[in-house]
């Protein structure tokens, strides 16, 4: 797979044009997708149009960005203007956003060729893409598992070479379980650091936008692209963003790495395991100090999330009332029957399931025992976080404690899909930047993931950490065969 | 605990016209998951402040100025069920 880089240098020397690569990207789509199913929508024509724009401005004489010419896929969850956006919901069915994402239109800016809208877990919530309303995505390295999730389609298209590179968003592990699991690179980025302004809200404190591609260098010039104060979300922090390619260095000289000792512990799969702690030491190779950190409180981080997000959910999903866009049931008698029949027949299980959990845990007598709990929960393990980051630069655990599973195999059980999210989910009650590089592969083949965590605003040492482990190890070459 | 008549209080909350098979699943599903939350109990959290936002930023403002955002046509081109430049739903009071 051809990096950024690389397809950029080949189109300033004009070995092949813009129209050319969008091309290859669209008949790969044609050739793998009916095996992995990773899109909703395929914008070929639109992509061809973008595609030949870079070429009328590389014939020019124009310089080009790093990111013109390059094939991206948006996770369906991301409002294109014009471009259906479902979110994977019945719901929203028919809804053709009025208005353009900050995210979208940095990319267009920048030149980028969408070639179309990635499935997802229904509103983003699942770890599998299974409850997404339209289709099954299935992992390119094994198509009777699944992709992870929530952002399932965008790393599968990723992963199955159906585009250079994608958005995700990650509320709890959506970015960096579906890239451990389909073994490729996945960051979400610290809270605010990228626009949620036309991101399809499910959990506002903890939603935060991030790239996947098959190396840490395209991760840092996507990052690069997408991140940045936006007046639009009130939540965007206003910073500098650098030129995060600054940052990837072939070693670790200097750097203090902590590895999170709570997470080798029961349920950890015996090879995921056995492949970070080789990461690890190969990172101490690498001249990282590489310390035991102990963080009592991560564990708690489901508990909490499965309080937070829904609470959250059930407020932002509240504005699906068959009112303003979306779907809505044909023959209600009144106004109430309306909303309810709509909701009922437009939301699928999972989503019902969480609106219930949220509208409970929110609800008169129950709020102090369930909600503001988890909050204070939440502040003990930013807490934890933030006495680590006192002594070390980074940290290190599996990104899951086990590799991608068979489809159907947690889908009856929610509980047990839940707790998929051990070691993500802390990341983004703390809000911190986290990334998943490859990291090895099960005796089924199955690719494994090593998560890097950084301190508030430190992509630089998860990037520098990422880069210098990918460096001196091929994982991130092999590709899976379709 | 939650029970078969609390679901579906609060489903009602939620606006969601569940069908009785939803409600049970809904009730066995949702104590299996309350009860996963009583862990929470394990920690003392006294005199800790909640965490409402990851990282927090303050006094965010912005000018008081009207921006057009879209074309209303557009906008109203979404709705299920209009009426001119009017959303239109069905009657709110039963006769």
């Amino acid at each position: 797979m051809t990096s950024i880089r690389a397809l950029h240098q080949q189109l300033v020397k004009k070995e092949r044009s813009a129209v050319e690569i969008a091309q290859e990207a669209l008949e790969r789509i044609q050739s793998v997708e009916p095996k992995v199913h990773s899109f909703l929508h395929v914008t070929a024509e639109k992509a061809l149009e973008q595609a030949k724009q870079i070429d009328a401005k590389i014939a020019a004489g124009e310089a080009i960005g790093l990111l013109a010419g390059i094939p991206v896929g948006i996770k369906d969850n991301m409002c294109t203007q014009g471009i259906p956006t479902t979110c994977a919901s019945r719901i929203l069915q028919n809804f053709v956003p009025p208005y353009e994402s900050t995210v979208t239109q940095k990319l267009l800016d920048a030149g980028a060729v969408t070639v179309g809208k990635t499935n997802l877990d229904e509103f983003a919530m699942g770890g599998s893409t299974e409850t997404s309303a339209y289709q099954l995505t299935y992992n390119p390295w094994d198509v009777s598992r699944v992709p992870g999730g929530s952002s399932g389609g965008s790393a599968a298209a990723v992963a199955a070479g159906e585009c250079t590179v994608s958005l995700g968003s990650d509320t709890g592990g959506s970015i960096r379980q579906p890239a451990s699991f389909c073994g490729i690179v996945g960051m979400k980025p610290t809270y605010g650091l990228v626009s949620r302004y036309g991101l399809v809200a499910f959990a506002s404190s903890l939603d935060q936008i991030g790239p996947f591609s098959r190396s840490v260098e395209d991760t840092a010039i996507l990052l690069g692209a997408i991140a940045g104060h936006d007046p639009k979300d009130s939540t965007s922090l206003n910073v500098e963003i650098p030129d995060y390619t600054q940052f990837l260095k072939p070693d670790l000289k200097g750097k203090k790495i902590g590895v999170i000792k709570e997470t080798f512990g029961e349920g950890l799969d015996v090879e995921v395991g056995a492949a970070v702690e080789t990461a690890i030491q190969q990172l101490q190779s690498l001249g990282a100090e590489v310390v035991e950190i102990s963080c009592p409180r991560f564990r708690y981080g489901i508990a909490a999330y499965y309080i937070i997000a829904p609470s959250e959910a059930s407020a932002n999903l509240a504005r699906y009332d068959g009112v303003k866009y979306g779907a809505r049931i044909p023959d209600a008698d009144n106004l109430m029957e309306m909303y309810t029949r709509t909701r009922a027949e437009g939301f699928g299980a999972e989503v019902k399931r969480r609106i219930m959990i949220g509208t409970y845990t929110l609800s008169a007598g129950y709020y102090d025992a369930y909600y503001l709990k988890a909050q204070k929960v939440r502040t003990l393990i930013k807490q934890d976080f933030e006495a680590a980051f006192k002594q070390v630069d980074a940290l290190v655990c599996p990104t899951v404690p086990t590799t991608a599973f068979k489809a159907g195999d947690k889908s009856a059980d929610p509980l047990s899909m839940y707790l998929v999210d051990l070691m993500t989910i802390p990341v983004n009650l703390a809000g911190l930047p986290g990334m998943s590089v490859p990291c090895g592969f099960d005796a089924a083949g199955m690719p494994i993931g090593l998560q890097i965590i950084g301190g508030v605003l430190r992509e630089d040492n998860v990037l520098q950490v990422g880069y210098a482990y990918e460096q001196a190890t091929d994982w991130h070459t092999r590709s899976p065969k379709l | 605990m939650i029970d078969r008549e609390q679901v579906q209080k609060v489903a009602l909350l939620a606006r969601l016209a569940l069908e009785d098979a939803e409600i049970d699943t809904f009730t066995t599903q949702l104590n299996d998951i309350l009860g996963y939350f009583e862990q929470l109990g394990e920690l003392d959290t006294t005199d800790v402040e909640p965490t409402t936002r990851a990282i927090e930023v303050v006094n965010i403002t912005r000018h008081d100025q009207r921006v057009s955002m879209s074309d209303r046509e557009e906008i109203l081109q979404g709705a299920p069920d209009r009426d001119g430049d009017f959303f239109k739903v069905p009657k709110i009071i039963n006769e």
